[in-house]
């Protein structure tokens, strides 16, 4: 038996079942990050001091790292849009620049944690670093996913683009909204965690 | 809502952001303008990236 709605859209929702899931999913991650973002605030306000971001963090780094995640952003959704033109090759440099995009920021993440650890500075230091490093931490550990997944797309993924264009273009689609929403959460976090 | 839609909204936060970037280097009497200005200009930068963006899709017919 088919699964019906795979590609096309369901009548009644104007939505297909990659839309829903991918949405359903997305959800869950607003609810992991807007916990982790009430907790900071509960703590922060509940704190009788609570030390500016720039005593700890390095605020150019971070602002590198935002530019790099919006640029990815943008060569997310180019590729996306090459491939509603049917041009596969253009797709694959605009991939290629999003998982590079992705690599640059963990790169600069490890020199930032890097950094910390070496001035002795560790979650259990005080109650900031503990949010910072759990909040930017699992943000890392969602950067990680999505270029894992981009990768795959770029890669054995593509295998599809012959068989069923629209279905590959769907889950294409998809990865980028994730990798969108974990660029979206990014620039909460930079300005929450480094600026006020 | 589409990948097109959500990217104007990742755009719209990205201005945001950059523009209180610009405001928060002016703050206090050690403002750095350098920093104020890259921060309001890319907030400009985003904005016209935007437009230029919805005008190519329609352009191209992309939904």
């Amino acid at each position: 038996m088919e699964i019906p709605y795979t590609v096309e859209t369901r009548p009644d929702t104007g939505l297909n079942n990659v839309k829903i899931g991918i949405w359903l999913f997305l959800a869950s991650e607003v609810m992991l990050f807007g916990s982790l973002f009430a907790s900071y605030i509960l703590l922060r306000i509940g704190s009788p001091a609570w030390p500016a971001g720039e005593d700890y963090l390095d605020i150019p780094l971070a602002a590198v790292n935002t530019a790099v995640l919006i640029i990815s952003s943008v060569t997310m959704v180019m590729g996306w849009a090459s491939l509603m033109r049917k041009k596969l090759n253009t797709y694959r440099l605009y991939m290629g620049a999003t998982i590079l995009c992705g690599l640059i920021f963990m790169v600069i993440k490890y020199f930032e944690y890097s950094d910390k650890f070496h001035h002795g500075y560790y979650p259990s230091t005080n109650t900031f670093l503990a949010i910072y490093f759990t909040m930017t931490g699992l943000h890392a550990a969602h950067v990680l996913g999505g270029s894992a997944v981009n990768a795959y797309l770029l890669g054995p993924g593509t295998k599809l683009w012959k068989k069923n264009p629209q279905m590959f273009i769907n889950r294409v689609e998809s990865a980028g909204l994730f990798w969108h929403l974990v660029d979206l959460i990014w620039i909460f976090l930079f300005p929450v965690l480094y600026l006020l | 809502m589409s990948l097109k839609a959500f990217h104007i909204v990742f755009i719209s936060a990205s201005s945001l952001l950059a523009f209180s970037l610009g405001v928060w280097a002016l703050r206090g009497p050690d403002s750095n303008f350098v920093v104020a200005l890259i921060g309001f200009g890319a907030c400009a930068a985003m904005i016209c990236y935007g437009i230029w963006f919805l005008r190519k899709l329609k352009r191209e017919g992309v939904q």
